[in-house]
């Protein structure tokens, strides 16, 4: 949840930005009118009872998120907001055809630099970026992961910003959290206004858990019947704890910490009641280099001793593969479009935000000249870290800043400031429009699929862009709606 | 089930009745030390009521330690109800069962989670001079009530898998521990000898030690007499009709071991199997003879004993080595 979606700071002016629900006269968009017709004759009362009803739900419900810090111990909840963000069933469309096929062409990437890397050897992505990448692992390198599968679970980080235009910010495929917030998020929202769902035909979304569960045991190891499927989690006091312990619930498997695990012969078991027992399926949510401290950091006492090498063997599955970060690494992300061309002969469905390379000369050039108009990353920086918010810094700010790119462009990239949509949110003293994102979760191992929603993220703070969870960002209930 | 899950789910029980059986015995401690007569002796040490809850949960010491001076019934009420440094505080028990059944999360049903977090934020919130203000044993049964609505969501929800039967172990286990503690120091203060017999104050000692184990009202029904101590140790130790005696528990205890038990772990079975044998086919004489203190000093290590094979068998096993030929068979079996 930490993982920034929205950098800029400083909105672009009112007149640019699309409002979701209302149009720029004023009416009320097709797709809301029903929402709007419901809306229409609550007092503002009712809608405080509401929400007061969520937060104290959420609270006792025990959906939160650890705060690092503090002794480890403290909990929040993610503000929820009671005002759904809903979907045209076309534009709906666009993000699932856009993101199925992104998640193709990432896998054929990632199965492609661990293979032949015959997009390097074309020519249409430089090797430099790839093989020099700290997150590319060398000891991947022509391993066949089954089914070819290397991204089972990706969440691809979208934006509006007008009514058919949609950004790809980011591809998150290592392990994306958020998921259980959309399916939290709905129960709550079918608990709070039922009849709502009786007028609209809001698309269901409950069977991602299960959609889950088969992509994954799909990827089980061949010969295997009955694949004994497990959710590793760092423990208690991950921050995304809750997540871990309500999927491998809903999805009816353990929920193991690495110290229930062991290897034996290159054999993965865990400790049970009745003895060890085999696992074959680790859908994993730690990342790589804790996974194993024999192959990776020895000092993670989070992993298993010995799991690299009994994936190796091909004894068990991990979801999602050892490796992938490498394709969702902020330089790699501005050479998606030209993946999809490549190994799909496809047009990209969805955009890329401009994204300038600081490595090239000319790009370099314009972004130290525009750094007050732009947001400049870290190529593997995440969770919002290290990064310039162009409109929002200080003088100073963007100085020291402006040492640190020249000093090595080619870890930084710049993009401009996106004129983001807004949802009608619900404020407390009424509604009012913020700014949003959405992470729709792709899922692949059977086939590739997502269920109709995803986790939209959104800007309590008025004309913030930041939706970021630790920066006082809050969740929607996202419908989908159907045709 | 994982191992380390079985462990959380038998704590997060254990804390609980922990929490519920500390609420039972302050609460007549209180009410006792309401009655209006004073006419125990001073110095004598079943006049101090207020050490009872402190010495059965081994507490004596780290208390004087918190609290030096004289023994007061505030200090000790703040000591056991709310003190987040003392372990076996009503807030820590609670809390130690909220954080079991958060990292258990995935094994109890969602009911008994948001029944457990509810009851461990309300808590949370309590403060020392409220509770007294509004009254200590208002407070008392709203622990029992939450213990018990919590026991009960558990029975109403839960799947009868084998992580039913850890949480159940541990509401056993804990329980049996406490009526045979609880018994001895009382049996011990107020009696020194098993036959001597009481004066007539002590009535009220005994009816409240029944009382915290709720089971004044099976006396009455069972013996339709007079309160004499025989009967108490009786009711409370060979009875197996009384939800609280050491008899009860262990039938529960037994059935559940014979349920879960495979042939590496039978020690654990056998081993409960003699505990109820005892309990099942004993005779009031025996204890006497024997003494009672010495049969419950007895019971308490043998529990102790059984609770260590759970441990070894169940809980926190240690092996790192692939599964023996047999084991991976069983295995395989469901795959």
């Amino acid at each position: 949840m930490n993982k920034s979606a929205l950098e800029p700071e400083s909105a672009p002016p009112r007149s640019q930005i699309y409002n979701e629900m209302h149009d720029v006269d004023g009416s009320v968009r097709p797709h809301y009118e029903r929402y709007a017709a419901w809306l229409t004759d609550k007092p503002l009362e009712y809608m405080l009872q509401k929400q007061r009803e969520a937060d104290t739900l959420y609270t006792r419900l025990g959906i939160t998120f650890a705060v690092y810090g503090d002794g480890g111990g403290v909990e929040r909840s993610i503000p929820f907001d009671i005002i759904p963000r809903i979907l045209r069933p076309d534009a709906w469309k666009t993000i699932c055809d856009g993101t199925r096929q992104r998640v193709r062409a990432l896998n054929a990437f990632l199965r492609d630099v661990y293979h032949a890397q015959e997009i390097i050897k074309a020519g249409r992505v430089p090797a430099e970026p790839i093989l020099n990448n700290n997150l590319y692992r060398r000891e991947m390198c022509g391993f066949d992961v089954p089914g070819d599968v290397y991204i089972h679970i990706a969440g691809i980080d979208i934006v509006q910003t007008d009514r058919d235009r949609f950004y790809v910010l980011e591809d998150n495929l290592r392990t994306p959290s958020g998921v259980s917030y959309m399916l939290e998020n709905r129960r709550m929202m079918m608990r709070l206004v039922p009849e709502l769902f009786a007028r609209m035909a809001v698309a269901p979304v409950d069977h991602y858990p299960d959609v889950l569960l088969d992509n994954l045991r799909a990827v089980a190891p061949p010969g295997i019947m009955n694949p004994a499927v497990t959710v590793l989690t760092p423990g208690p006091y991950n921050s995304a704890y809750f997540e871990h312990a309500f999927l491998a619930q809903q999805m009816g498997v353990e929920l193991v910490e690495g110290q229930d695990l062991f290897v034996a012969n290159d054999v993965v078991y865990m400790r049970t009641t009745r003895g060890p027992q085999r696992v074959d399926v680790i859908y994993r949510r730690i990342d790589d280099d804790f996974l194993d401290p024999v192959a990776f950091r020895p000092d993670s006492v989070l992993g298993v001793p010995g799991l690299f090498s009994a994936y190796r063997t091909g004894s068990v599955t991990l979801a999602n593969a050892i490796g992938t970060g490498v394709a969702d690494d902020k330089s790699i992300y501005t050479y998606v479009p030209e993946m999809i061309r490549f190994y799909l002969g496809e047009n990209p469905i969805l955009s890329n935000v401009p994204t300038y390379r600081l490595g090239i000369p000319d790009d370099l050039q314009y972004t130290l000249e525009h750094l007050h108009e732009l947001v400049v990353k870290e190529v593997q920086g995440s969770g919002g870290y290290g990064m310039l918010v162009g409109p929002a810094a200080t003088l100073q700010e963007i100085a020291a800043y402006r040492e640190r790119i020249v000093a090595n462009p080619a870890s930084f990239i710049a993009q401009p400031t996106l004129a983001l949509s807004t949802c009608p949110t619900f404020c407390g003293s009424g509604i009012a429009p913020r700014h949003v994102d959405l992470r729709p979760y792709v899922l692949s191992g059977r086939s590739v699929t997502l269920v109709p929603g995803g986790l939209t993220r959104v800007a309590l703070r008025e004309g913030s862009l930041v939706v970021n969870s630790s920066q006082g960002g809050g969740t929607k209930d996202t419908w989908v709606l159907e045709e | 089930m994982l191992s380390r899950v079985a462990n959380n789910l038998y704590w997060m029980s254990r804390h609980i009745e922990r929490a519920e059986n500390t609420a039972r015995l302050l609460d007549v401690t209180y009410r006792m030390s309401l009655l209006p007569y004073r006419i125990l002796e001073p110095g004598q040490s079943w006049a101090e009521p207020w050490a009872l809850p402190l010495v059965i949960n081994g507490l004596a010491t780290a208390y004087y330690e918190r609290y030096p001076g004289p023994l007061s019934a505030e200090n000790v009420l703040r000591y056991m109800v709310l003190d987040a440094t003392n372990t076996s505080s009503i807030y820590s028990c609670i809390q130690s069962a909220r954080e079991n059944a958060r990292t258990a999360r995935g094994a109890i049903t969602s009911e008994m989670y948001e029944d457990i977090n509810a009851f461990w934020l309300e808590l949370r919130d309590r403060d020392f001079d409220g509770l007294q203000a509004r009254g200590v044993s208002g407070f008392f049964d709203w622990v029992k009530t939450r213990s018990h609505q919590f026991r009960g969501v558990t029975f109403g929800t839960s799947l009868r898998d084998e992580g039913y039967s850890f949480i159940r172990l541990g509401t056993f286990i804990e329980r049996a521990d406490n009526t045979a503690r609880l018994l001895d120091v009382k049996y011990h203060t107020l009696l020194p000898s098993v036959t001597d017999v009481g004066g007539a104050v002590d009535y009220y000692q005994w009816s409240a030690l029944l009382r915290s184990v709720s089971a004044f009202d099976a006396y009455r029904k069972v013996y339709r007499d007079v309160l004499t101590p025989m009967r108490v140790a009786e009711l409370l130790v060979l009875r197996d009709d009384v939800p609280r005696s050491l008899h009860a528990c262990m039938n529960e205890i037994y059935d559940i071991l014979r349920d879960i038990c495979e042939p590496s772990s039978r020690e654990a079975e056998r081993l409960a199997g003699e505990i109820h044998a005892h309990l099942h086919y004993g005779r009031t004489e025996q204890i006497i003879s024997l003494g009672l203190h010495e049969y419950l000093m007895s019971f308490i290590e043998k529990l102790d004993a059984l609770n260590g094979e759970i441990n070894r068998h169940f809980l926190v096993p240690e092996y790192v080595t692939a599964p023996e030929p047999g084991r991976a068979g069983m295995t395989q079996a469901s795959r």
